[in-house]
C-alpha cells in the first residue's frame, strides 16, 4: 500500500531537498548572508530576504519536541498503519521537521527522546522519517 | 501609539444562524441565505440597504469568487465585497475589515456571513481528506498527519510544559456541552461526563472524538453598520470597542512555538483599542476546534495565568454561573462547526448575551464580551471586544 501514499512533490524550491533524500541524505537550506538554517526550502531567506541560498547536510539526529499517535488516518493509504506516530523533531542544527517515528518502540516514544533519521521508499523517491536512537547512541 | 481608530465607530445590529446539524434539504449557499435573512429581519433594514458583503470560503461548494457568488445568490450589488481566507479566523477578521470599510466610507451596511453543508454535502471520508489539505502538501501530508494530530501535538506539549491533565481537557468539553444542552439550536445536546470523554474513541492521542469539534451543516451571519445608524434600528446594537489581528504562520512545522501563539498580540491590540483589560471581560466566546484551544486562548488573552487554564476549567470558573463564563452557546465542540462559520457563532452568541436575550443560558454580567477566532493551526488570530454601551 506504500505506493499509494503521497510521494514527494518536486518543484523548483525543493528539487535539491528531494534529490538528497533519494540518496538517503537529509539536507537543510542555509542563508549565505545571515546564516539562518531552515527546513522548508524557499527562494529567499525568511529572516533577511537574501536570495543567496546554500545547502548543508544535516547530521540526521534530533530530539522529539512533541508527537501524536494517530488512530484515524486522514487518507485511506495510511489506514492500515494505524496506530502510527506523527512527530515534530528538533534537529541538531535547530530547524524543526514534521515526520513519522517508526521502528522498534515507536509507540512508546516520549517528549525529549533522541531520534535518528531513516528513509522510507515512496515510489522512485524517499521521505525522511526517524527512529528512536539506540541506548548510548544518538548525539 | 494607541490605536483607537475603530473604537465605538461601528455596531453589530443583527445576527442570525441557520438550521444547524444535519440539514440535507439545504445547500451551503442556502444556509448562508437563511442566516442572513434572520440577521436582517432583526434590524428592520431591507436587502437593498446592504451595500457591502464579506464572506469566507466553502469546501463543499468551492466556487471561485465566493463573495461575488454570494452577492449574486442574494441579489446584492454592493460597493464593497471580499472573501476572507484565514481559516477559522475569518469571521472575526470580517468584522475588522467591515469596520475599516465603514469608517473609510466604502459602505454603510455590511453583511458578514459564512457556512457550508459539511455534514451532508460530503462523505465523512471526504471531509477528513479535505481537512488534511490544511497540512503542508509537501512536508506534512506525506506523513499521514491529520488536523487532530497537529492539535494533539500542541495538546501534548501543553501537558508537558504546564502539567495540564487529561481530566482538565475533558472538563473543557464537558462544560461546553452543558452549555449546548441549554441552546435550542445546538447540534449536540446530550450531556457528557469526563469519563465519557476520556473513554471516547481515540482520534490522535491524546485527543479523543469528544475533544474534537463537530462537523455540521450550518450558516451564520451578522450585520454591521455605523454607530449612528445603529441607534435608529429595531434591534439593540452591540458596539465594537476593540479588535486586532495577527498572523504568524500557516503550517505547524513553521510555528515558532507549540505553546505561545498569536493571540497574545491580538489580545494586546484589542484591549489597547478598547481601553480595557482582561479583568473587564464579563464572559468570553473562544475558538474551540479542540479542547485545548480555548484553554491556550484563555492564557494568551490574560484571562488566567500561563498554564492556569486547566485549573480554572476544573474549578468551574468557565461555567455560565462561573467567574468567567466561556463558550456559553456550546462552542464548536457542541453547538456547531461548519468551516468558516465555526467562530461566527461565538460572535452571534456574544451579541445575544450582551443584549440579555438568552433566558436560562444568560450570564449574570453582560456589559463587555471578548470573542476570539483562530484559523489554521493556531496560525491566524483575531480578538474582538464587544459591549452593549458606547464607552
Amino acid at each position: 500500500m506504500t505506493g499509494q501514499r503521497p510521494e514527494p512533490f518536486v518543484n523548483a524550491d525543493s528539487e535539491i531537498y528531494w534529490a538528497a533524500t533519494k540518496e538517503s541524505r537529509l539536507v537543510l537550506q542555509e542563508c549565505a548572508d545571515c546564516g539562518h538554517v531552515d527546513l522548508m526550502p524557499r527562494h529567499v531567506c525568511p529572516k533577511c530576504w537574501s536570495e543567496n541560498r546554500t545547502w548543508t547536510d544535516a547530521v540526521g539526529t534530533g530530539t522529539v519536541h512533541s508527537f501524536s499517535i494517530v488512530h484515524r488516518a486522514p487518507l485511506p493509504a495510511f489506514r492500515e498503519d494505524c496506530p502510527y506516530v506523527v512527530a515534530l523533531i528538533d534537529l541538531a542544527e535547530g530547524p524543526r521537521i514534521m515526520t513519522n517515528i517508526v521502528g522498534d518502540g515507536a509507540l512508546e516514544v516520549v517528549i525529549g527522546d533522541r531520534v535518528e533519521v531513516c528513509f522510507e521508499d515512496r515510489g522512485e523517491a524517499k521521505v525522511p522519517q526517524f527512529r528512536l536512537a539506540r541506548a548510548g547512541g544518538g548525539s | 501609539m494607541t490605536d483607537t481608530t475603530l473604537r465605538n465607530r461601528v455596531a453589530i445590529v443583527g445576527v442570525g444562524e441557520s438550521e444547524i446539524g444535519k440539514v440535507p434539504h439545504m445547500t451551503g449557499l442556502g444556509l448562508n441565505a437563511q442566516a442572513a435573512k434572520r440577521a436582517l429581519d432583526e434590524t428592520g433594514l431591507k436587502p437593498s440597504d446592504i451595500d457591502g458583503l464579506l464572506t469566507a470560503y466553502s469546501m463543499t461548494e468551492p466556487y471561485f469568487m465566493l463573495g461575488s457568488v454570494m452577492c449574486e445568490y442574494l441579489g446584492l450589488k454592493p460597493t464593497f465585497n471580499a472573501s476572507m481566507v484565514v481559516g477559522g479566523a475569518s469571521p472575526a477578521v470580517m468584522l475588522k475589515h467591515a469596520a475599516e470599510a465603514i469608517v473609510s466610507g466604502q459602505a454603510e451596511v455590511i453583511l458578514c456571513c459564512a457556512g457550508e453543508n459539511r455534514a451532508t454535502g460530503q462523505t465523512r471520508d471526504q471531509a477528513v481528506a479535505a481537512l488534511a489539505a490544511v497540512g503542508h502538501p509537501y512536508y506534512e501530508q506525506p506523513y499521514g498527519a491529520s488536523i487532530p494530530s497537529f492539535y494533539a501535538m500542541i495538546t501534548r506539549r501543553h501537558m508537558h510544559e504546564y502539567g495540564t491533565t487529561r481530566e482538565q481537557l475533558a472538563q473543557m468539553a464537558v462544560t461546553t456541552r452543558d452549555h449546548a444542552v441549554r441552546h435550542p439550536n445546538a447540534h449536540m445536546t446530550k450531556p457528557i461526563t469526563v469519563e465519557e470523554v476520556i473513554n471516547s474513541k481515540p482520534i490522535a492521542e491524546p485527543l479523543n472524538i469528544l475533544d474534537c469539534c463537530l462537523i455540521s451543516d450550518a450558516g451564520g451571519a451578522y450585520i454591521v453598520t455605523t454607530a449612528e445608524r445603529a441607534k435608529d434600528l429595531k434591534s439593540d446594537p452591540v458596539y465594537l470597542h476593540g479588535i486586532g489581528e495577527y498572523h504568524t504562520h500557516e503550517h505547524l512545522m513553521c510555528a515558532d512555538s507549540l505553546t505561545e501563539f498569536g493571540a497574545l498580540e491580538t489580545g494586546r491590540r484589542a484591549y489597547t483599542m478598547a481601553g480595557l483589560g482582561p479583568e473587564d471581560m464579563d464572559f468570553a466566546e473562544l475558538y474551540d476546534c479542540f479542547s485545548v484551544v480555548p484553554m491556550i486562548e484563555m492564557e494568551e488573552l490574560g484571562l488566567c495565568e500561563r498554564g492556569g487554564a486547566g485549573a480554572m476549567v476544573e474549578a468551574g470558573d468557565t461555567r455560565i454561573d462561573g467567574r468567567l463564563p466561556v463558550n456559553t452557546h456550546g462552542g464548536m465542540l457542541s453547538h456547531a462547526h461548519a468551516g468558516a462559520a465555526g467562530g461566527l457563532f461565538g460572535i452571534i452568541e456574544a451579541v445575544r448575551q450582551l443584549r440579555g436575550q438568552e433566558g436560562e443560558r444568560q450570564v449574570a454580567n453582560h456589559d463587555v464580551a471578548l470573542v476570539h477566532n483562530e484559523g489554521g493551526i493556531l496560525s491566524s488570530h483575531c480578538t474582538m471586544i464587544l459591549g452593549r454601551e458606547e464607552r
